[in-house]
């Protein structure tokens, strides 16, 4: 079996805090996900950041916008590890599926939180 | 309206796209960088951020000494970026500079803060001082919604 996967949760502000936060309120399970905020960071001090909360453990890092400095500072990081898949436009679904399949590999889990983001967004209307 | 030269360690993001993109109504943004002037790889990065009908151009401090005069007169929709102290004095020396935004320049070693978003050395803030004194104009400003900062009360 693998290494289970460390979610990091990379944004601007508080958000990857409270994201963190609301996954743990669902699921009542704290392990597996890290939150990094981007304040007062410079795109090399935001990477640095990133690696302090990867660590060693292979790592699925979600962020926020699909652009941006928090994109920009993990697939600065994302170029010379290899244990690392990033995906952009976190959101709390992927999230939450994301906790309960970490025996992936990163670039599978990456793209299973991808198909899970597009899978619920839903459009509601009268 | 002489062009404005952003000072941002983050160079292309949030503030700089929407916040300042969407009051100047920019339809060009030009990165100053001589490492990223060079790799394709952090271009396709930077060009993911700028949304459509925007151009982004890429160039080396001193591929911007010839392209500057065109950005200057297109200086109400043009943001020039760099991202840090050293690259606008590299800058000043080869283009005709005349109005800076410190925009985010963040903790590192050697520096102090100055504003909740402007850490500088000592050697920085005189950077800027020697600037100022040979007219160019500089403020400290993060987003247009907030009032700029006067260079004299950013280093008192």
């Amino acid at each position: 079996m693998n290494e289970p996967l460390r979610g990091v949760v990379v944004s601007h502000a508080d958000l990857a805090r409270a994201f963190v936060d609301a996954v743990e309120r669902i699921t009542g399970r704290s392990d597996g996900l890290v939150a990094v905020s981007n304040e007062g960071c410079s795109r090399e001090a935001l990477e640095a950041r990133v690696a302090d909360a990867v660590g060693d453990a292979p790592a699925v890092v979600f962020v926020d916008l699909p652009s941006g400095s928090c994109l920009q500072a993990s697939a600065h990081y994302l170029q010379t590890h290899d244990n690392v898949a990033v995906v952009a436009g976190v959101n709390l679904a992927m999230l939450v599926d994301f906790l309960y399949h970490r025996d992936a590999s990163p670039r599978d889990a990456a793209e299973r939180a991808s198909s899970t983001a597009q899978r619920t967004v839903r459009v509601l209307t009268r | 309206m002489s062009v404005l030269v952003r000072v941002d360690d983050r160079l292309v993001h949030g503030q700089v796209v929407v916040g300042w993109g969407r009051a100047m109504r920019l339809r060009r943004i030009v990165l100053v960088d001589d490492a990223i002037s060079a790799s394709d790889w952090e271009q396709e990065l930077y060009r993911m951020g700028v949304p459509e009908g925007m151009e982004i151009v890429f160039t080396s401090v001193t591929g911007a000494a010839d392209g500057f005069a065109g950005w200057d007169a297109d200086g109400d929709r043009t943001l020039v970026l760099v991202g840090d102290v050293g690259t606008l004095v590299r800058l000043s020396a080869v283009a005709s500079v005349t109005r800076v935004n410190l925009g985010g320049i963040h903790q590192a070693e050697g520096r102090r803060e100055r504003l909740p978003y402007v850490f500088l050395s000592d050697a920085e803030a005189a950077q800027l001082e020697v600037l100022a004194a040979r007219g160019v104009s500089i403020t400290a400003q993060a987003v247009p919604t907030t009032a700029p900062a006067p260079l004299a009360e950013v280093l008192r």
